[in-house]
Order: structure tokens, then sequence, then C-alpha cells
């Protein structure tokens, strides 16, 4: 019997029904704590009794990556790899592999150093959207409407001072509806789509942070680019966010690793944990 | 079931569906746990790791 084993830092509830989507479906689940795993140069796949295949589910960016290569290395079979992984934590990387594939994104601009980014900054024109490289849930995204607003993220970004918050990305306004779409792929099969409007008095239309959910009609052009972002990655189980700018139709802004699916479930006819369990049983018997 | 709170002493309630590595808050203080063990009536806390920049989906 298929053993699937769902890596986690904690029980969300994505967690815990894919847990039992997968108890339900007749397969063995094994819940495994991130934070309590612990690795050795010398340790062999057989020293870890986890599963037939590995679903990585841990909300640590930096976890989750680092305990992914470590059971790579073992020779595990991990959704999503390694590879899809560091790009999609990544808003830089991910960015860069949009553009690659010619997959439609805002204008991003990346800058090294804080005098760099406020030189950029006034050069590009406000407004402007900066993000932090690697996070979610849309905290420190921020809208900068003039140079003061440019300064004051400076000095709190300085004041971070870690290594990566004196990396800019920052990102043209886009003019679109108080809402967003959210793509959950699998393969090569969009499973749920929805519009994410923003909650009263906010521009960021995060769930995180009161969004409410609508199921999207697709149609083919949608479709297209949400499969080309999803392969831009390295496919596997993602969320594709994408914008409708007024202009120019759609733009895939970000795509999420380890998808959350608590609003698409409410709104979406597809049984989402249930597809991403066929296809982690799929891959294993592949 | 209740267990109790580790910084205010307030009454949590845990339900009985809920699993080893589900987060709990207490409704008093907002501190936030997370369960280690769940055996029966046994229930067992620790604090819960506070949010790290990195989180997200
Ligand atoms: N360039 C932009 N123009 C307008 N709104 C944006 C832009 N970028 C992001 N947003 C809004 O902010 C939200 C959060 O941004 P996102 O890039 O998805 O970061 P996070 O990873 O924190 O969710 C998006 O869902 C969208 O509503
Ligand atoms: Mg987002
Ligand atoms: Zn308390």
């Amino acid at each position: 019997m298929v053993q699937v084993c769902v890596i986690y830092d904690k029980i969300r509830f994505e967690e815990r029904i894919l847990h039992n989507k997968i108890t339900e479906k007749g397969f063995t689940s094994n819940l495994v704590d991130g934070k309590s795993l612990v690795f050795n140069t010398n340790s062999e796949k057989v020293d870890f009794e986890l599963g037939d295949i590995i679903f990585q589910r841990e909300i640590s960016h930096y976890r989750g990556l680092y305990v992914t290569s470590c059971l790579e290395s073992l020779g595990f079979k991990v959704i999503n790899p390694f590879s899809v992984s560091e790009i999609c934590g990544n808003k830089l990387l991910t960015s860069l592999a949009l553009v690659k594939h010619h997959v439609p994104t805002p204008n991003t601009s990346f800058a090294f150093s804080s005098s760099s980014a406020l030189q950029l900054m006034d050069k590009l024109g406000y407004p402007l959207v900066v993000k932090p490289l690697v996070g979610s849930w849309g905290r420190g995204v921020y809208l900068i409407k003039d140079r003061s607003a440019a300064e004051i993220l400076i000095d709190s970004r300085e004041e971070i001072g870690s290594p990566l918050s004196r990396i800019y990305y920052i990102q043209e306004k886009i003019d679109r509806p108080p809402r967003d779409i959210r793509c959950i792929v699998i393969a090569e099969n969009i499973v749920a789509s929805i519009y994410r409007n923003a909650a009263e008095n906010e521009w960021l239309t995060n769930v995180a942070i009161g969004g409410t959910t609508e199921q999207v009609q697709m149609n083919p052009e949608l479709e297209e680019i949400t499969l080309r972002a999803a392969k831009a990655v390295g496919g596997g189980i993602l969320g594709i966010d994408l914008m409708e700018d007024t202009k120019r139709g759609y733009l895939v802004h970000e795509i999420n690793n380890t998808v959350e699916f608590r609003g698409a479930s409410m709104v979406s006819t597809q049984d989402i944990p249930a597809a991403m369990i066929d296809y982690l049983v799929h891959e294993c018997r592949k | 079931m209740n267990i109790e709170c580790k910084d205010c002493g307030a009454q949590i309630t845990v339900t009985q569906d809920s699993m080893v590595g589900e987060i709990i808050t207490c409704p008093d203080c907002g501190a936030d746990f997370e369960i280690t063990l769940k055996k029966g009536e046994l229930i067992e806390i620790k604090p819960a790791e506070s949010v790290g920049e990195d989180w997200g989906q």
C-alpha cells in the first residue's frame, strides 16, 4: 500500500484535509513534523521510515527547501522538488523564469543596494510596488506612492539588516480591478480558479488578510497563460496568481509552492485535495 | 477537552478531532501553542514557533 508522507511545520486546514483524504482513498498517511527531522552525511534512505512519496508542505521557505534537498539526496521523491521550490519561494527567481518562458508578468526591476534602489525608484517614477524577495500573505508588500514613502521603506529595510532586505524587488503598479486570480495547477490540469476580492479599504487581495473568493469562468487565454507559467517554474502542484491589467490582460505575478486551498475549496466544484493525492500517487508509481 | 495556558493559566479548549502539530491559541492572552502529544485525554503543548519572515505558501 502506498504511504504518502506530508511534511509540515504546523497543521493548517490544508494538511488536516490532506491527511483525511489520503486515508479515505485507502493509502497510508504519515504526517511528519519537518522541525523534528535531522540528517547526517552518512544518512541512508532506510533510516527514514517516511513513505513512498513526500508532499512538502512546510510554511518556512528555507526550512522546506533544505529539508527537501536532504530528502532528495537520500533518494526520496519530493513534490514539489527542490528546483521548483527554490524558484517559487523567491520572487526575483520567479520573475526571471516567467520572462524566460515568455509568460506575461508585471514589469519589475531589481536593485542590490539601498542607494541604487532609491535612484531606480526615482527614475521609474511613482507609484511603485515593492515586495520582499521571500515571504507571503501580503506581508511586506508596499504601495510606494512617492519619494518620501520610498525613503521610509529603505530606512526600515536598512534596520532589518538581513542580506535579503538589501535586495529590492520593485514593480510597476498594475491598474486592475480590486481582485486577482488564483489558479491551482496540478501537472497539466487546472483544478481550481478563483477570484480573490480585496477586503474593503485594502489594496491587497490575499485571503490571509480578509479577501473573499468567487469562482472564475475559465477561458482559453487564461488557461494557456496559467499552464505556461506552471511549466516555466518546473511544474508540479502550484498556485498561480494573476492580475487582470486593464490594458494588457492577464499578468502572472506570483507562483506559490505550498499552495493554500481553503478559500478555493469553498467555491470550487472539484475536490482539490483528492486531485493532489491522485497526482502524488501517480508520481510515486512512475 | 481543556488544557491550561502555559503563559496565563487560562483554559484552552482542544477539540476532539485536533491533531498533533496543530496550533491552538489561548482565548485570554492570545499565546499560540503547538499540540505535541494527544493520547486519549492526555494532551501536551509547547509554545509555537513564532511567525518567520520566510513563512508563507
Ligand atoms: N504590481 C502590483 N500592482 C497592483 N497590485 C499588486 C501588485 N503586486 C501585488 N499586488 C497585490 O498585492 C497582493 C500581494 O502580492 P504578491 O506578489 O502576491 O505577494 P505575496 O506573496 O505576499 O502574496 C497581490 O495578491 C495583489 O493583490
Ligand atoms: Mg500572493
Ligand atoms: Zn493564555
